[in-house]
């Protein structure tokens, strides 16, 4: 009879990756486990010894080193550890000791190439970087999700109906009519070739046309829009719906490379089909609204479209930048607001915001960051009244909206924050070349602006200005390299607890100043470093990695880890609100799965190496240990 | 009835027992057995192969009650071998008692396809000569292999066992507080197999299946090597 290790077997496949694989598979490694018993203290396997078993630990727990001596790890019941020794040259090479009195599960060395070399789950587990496992779980979840894998092409239903910029508006009511499309390309036929030059849809027809009762021989130029904001045709759906956001554009010409006339146009309309309860939709519910009251109402709706779309499991690069064109949303329509009830500006001006929103990068916990740019024409005398008026109104209202006051006051109801544009440059200018730590901590956040509203084009100067200066100050890159280091990433996770390098342990720790902040922090300095005007993490190390400033692969390991500690502080706060529970960014480990748990340690080893490297680069001083 | 062996009541030593035990053999199976190369009295612990055996049973008299199934686990004081595990189920020489099925959880159907001990007595020899074997209260498996042999092949056998239960009791040699220390609220220590194995923070295992009682026991044993005693100790120290 097959003697049967009930025991060992049952054990096994509880945890990954024994409980993803085939029974068949199992009963082999079972049949040939070794079990060994440790006593706390005891030594299990040192550095240089042949490396003939993985090990698994049944109960107790043991301490990885590595060859310095420094700990690298603390396991646990159903961990396991000894690949590395199996995987590169059989012997080891991260020496290991009971912590308590342990029982290991060995897998002889025969058993393990097995599996490693048929089993393709087994191997993704093992394998020999931790960020080739990271990365393999974030495709895996991305996998399901149409938005993200479809692209724009599959919403173009029928040719783009095109005319000429020189037809009157009855003429081009008729077309639309004839054709059945809400939306008609304008081609500037006296061109060569032809440019496209404009688009008039069935909404400007109404808003622009009809409400002004404009003559039907009105020429289209009058009234179409341009400027046009078109996707390429490699886009994803997602990506549309992320340039709809941003822009609050209803209509995207879809461009062809090295093509004048546009392949398609896709709608509003196209994407919300296949996303019913896209947050486009919330967005556009913003702009109708005609009061603040109106704005809180709509406010309730967005937890709703976040755990919306963090169930239908977008990327966090998709929620972000979804949340902050929400947030976008309301601060235009409040200045829109404002204005209409203080009158038109004195002096042109830009609202700009900063940080997460700035970024793409906004959640449901956030607070209010934005700040003022005025044209140099203003005068404080005669002008700030109105813009101080105008910066409350905003301020009030995004608060009364749930986005609650900075506590920095960090806002442009501060005036040192709403100055004319040549104070602003004065202000870069003097952090860039006279960089003080301290002062530094405070203006970082003013490294990731986006002007949201009115002259943004002062903004773009802004971001000129930094890009071309930053890059050239080592003192500065070497100031904020240092202020990055600040917030370090915990070692991982033992049992209930978050194990600190110093083999400290906590019972909870905050996925935003431990996670996210930490890579985004490091990701501006390159960024700046390589005089980049990309705001968006994401974006930005597409622009580091186009350089050679990072060794080769590091640019998407921190990719990998930043999406993966994002998407778990992300579903974290989703379940809070589901369970009507107010979101925060304190984690317990125990809320973890084992699949957040063992990914997570992987990306915070990401982010340590990261930030080891970001103090070798720019030979930043060891930084204060804030937590 | 048969006679019970009197292998405790005399203090020859193991090694001269086995000898005359191997010399008066007559069947070959068992002079095999007692031929094997077995391991000297002061042969220190870390070389001693040994053999963790556990019997599921109708009873626990061995004069009226059967075997029914078989685990051993061969090990070392450092590994634990799974791959040579060993489980059969044989078929009772006695009706199974409905009680005794609800604690082994083996049926009459499992053992109405069951071999008699007689048809496997080769094997299970074979995986126990040369190793020491462990068991967790000693009263059980020696005396009724014995007894079974005795039914069958008209002489019985003899070997030393290493006895976890006999060493978690020298260790614990007050386990029952008095009515003072009961007063204290002190409790009584437990050296049964799942208690003894608590104490050295071994996991639980669900009782009462031959083959993980001999791994809880094969466990439990490296556990109280580690703890109590030294890779040197000799064999003579250990083995009843």
């Amino acid at each position: 009879m097959q003697a049967e290790l009930i025991e060992i077997r049952n054990h096994l496949i509880q945890y990954p990756p024994f409980d993803e694989m085939e029974d068949d598979l199992v009963d082999e490694v079972v049949s040939h486990i070794e079990v060994a018993y440790y006593r706390a203290g005891s030594p299990i396997a040192q550095f240089g010894d042949p490396s003939n078993h993985l090990f698994y630990i049944r109960s107790g727990a043991v301490e990885i080193y590595r060859r310095s001596g420094e700990l690298y790890n603390r396991l646990s019941e159903g961990e396991f550890f000894g690949q590395f020794g199996l995987m590169m040259n059989k012997t080891v090479r991260f020496p290991a000791q009971a912590l308590e009195d342990t029982l290991l599960y060995l897998i002889p060395a025969e058993v393990f190439q097995k599996l490693w070399e048929t089993d393709e789950t087994f191997a993704d587990f093992v394998e020999i970087e931790d960020q080739t496992r990271l990365r393999t779980a974030i495709s895996r979840r991305e996998k399901g999700n149409d938005l993200m894998t479809a692209k724009v092409t599959r919403l173009i239903g029928r040719k783009p109906v095109i005319a000429s910029t020189t037809i009157r508006l009855q003429e081009a009511a008729r077309i639309m009519t004839e054709e059945g499309v809400s939306s008609l390309v304008l081609m500037d036929e006296t061109a060569t070739p032809p440019k496209m030059t404009g688009i008039i849809t069935d909404r400007d027809l109404r808003t622009r046309a009809l409400t002004e009762a404009l003559p039907s021989e009105t020429p289209i130029s009058d009234i179409m829009s341009t400027g046009l904001i078109t996707i390429r045709s490699s886009a994803y759906i997602f990506e549309a719906m992320l340039l709809m956001l941003h822009n609050n554009v209803h209509h995207l010409p879809v461009m062809d490379k090295y093509q004048e006339e546009p392949r398609g146009v896709i709608s509003l309309a196209d994407v919300i089909k296949y996303e019913s309860q896209s947050s486009v939709f919330l967005v556009s519910n913003i702009f109708h609204q005609q009061t603040v009251k109106g704005l809180k109402r709509v406010s309730k709706d967005v937890r709703d479209s976040f755990v919306r779309m963090v169930n239908e499991d977008a990327n966090s690069h998709m929620i972000g930048s979804a949340m902050a064109g929400i947030g976008r949303s309301f601060t235009q329509r409040l200045l829109e607001l404002g204005e209409e009830q203080l009158g038109p500006p004195p002096v042109p001006y830009c609202f700009m915001a900063l940080g997460s929103m700035a970024r793409d990068e906004q959640l449901v916990v956030t607070d209010q960051d934005n700040a003022m740019i005025l044209d140099d024409s203003f005068d404080p005398e005669q002008h700030d009244d109105y813009f101080l008026a105008l910066a409350r109104f905003v301020s009030d209202g995004l608060a009364t909206c749930g986005y609650s006051y900075c506590t920095g006051d960090i806002m442009a109801t501060n005036k040192k924050w709403r100055q004319p544009l040549r104070v602003w440059k004065e202000y870069f200018t003097d952090w860039i070349d006279n960089p003080k730590a301290e002062a530094l901590l405070n203006s970082n956040i003013f490294f990731d602006l986006d002007g949201i509203y009115g002259a943004t084009e002062m903004a773009e100067t802004l971001k000129t200005l930094v890009a071309s200066k930053a890059s050239q100050s080592q003192r500065f890159l070497a100031f904020l390299a240092k202020n990055a280091l600040n917030r370090t990433p915990p070692l991982g996770f033992f049992r209930t607890f978050v194990m600190e390098q110093d083999g400290k342990q906590n019972n909870t720790f905050n996925l935003k100043r431990r996670g996210t902040a930490p890579i985004s922090d490091l990701i501006r300095v390159h960024a700046l470093a390589c005089g980049s005007k990309a705001q968006n993490s994401f974006e930005r190390l597409r622009a580091i990695a186009d350089t050679k400033l990072l060794p080769d692969g590091s640019a998407e390991n921190l990719r990998d880890a930043l999406e993966f500690i994002a998407i778990v502080r992300i579903r974290h706060q989703a379940l809070a609100i589901e369970d009507g529970r107010d979101p925060d960014n304190n984690v317990r480990p125990e809320d973890l799965s084992p699949f957040e748990r063992s990914h997570l340690k992987d990306a915070f080893q990401v982010v340590s190496s990261a930030q080891k490297f970001l103090r070798y680069r720019y030979n930043a001083p060891a930084g204060r240990h804030l937590q | 009835m048969v006679q019970r062996s009197q292998q405790e009541i005399t203090d020859t030593p193991w090694p001269l027992r086995m000898a005359n035990a191997g010399r008066m053999a007559r069947d070959p199976r068992l002079q095999a057995f007692y031929q094997a190369d077995w391991p000297a009295a002061e042969t220190p612990i870390r070389e001693v192969p040994m053999v963790a055996v556990d019997f599921e049973t109708t009873g626990l008299d061995p004069d009226k009650h059967s075997i029914v199934s078989i685990g051993l686990v061969p090990f070392t004081s450092q590994r634990i071998q799974c791959a040579q595990s060993r489980h059969w189920v044989v078929r009772p020489k006695l009706p199974l008692r409905q009680d005794s099925v609800t604690i082994h959880g083996i049926t009459h159907s499992d053992i109405d396809n069951a071999p008699d001990l007689d048809d496997i007595l080769g094997d299970v020899l074979e995986a126990l000569a040369g190793r020491i074997v462990v068991v967790h209260y000693r009263q059980i498996e020696r005396p009724f292999l014995d007894v079974a042999l005795r039914w069958r092949l008209q002489e019985g056998i003899t070997f030393p066992v290493i006895d976890t239960m006999a060493i978690e009791a020298h260790l614990h040699p007050n386990r029952t507080p008095n009515w003072w220390k009961k007063l204290l609220g002190q409790q009584p220590v437990s050296i049964r197999l799942a208690d003894s194995r608590g104490r050295y923070h071994l996991p639980h295992y669900a009782p009462h299946h031959a083959l993980t009682d001999a791994l809880a026991t094969a466990e439990l044993l490296q556990a109280q090597l580690q703890h109590h005693f030294t890779p040197e100790t000799p064999i003579r120290d250990l083995w009843l």
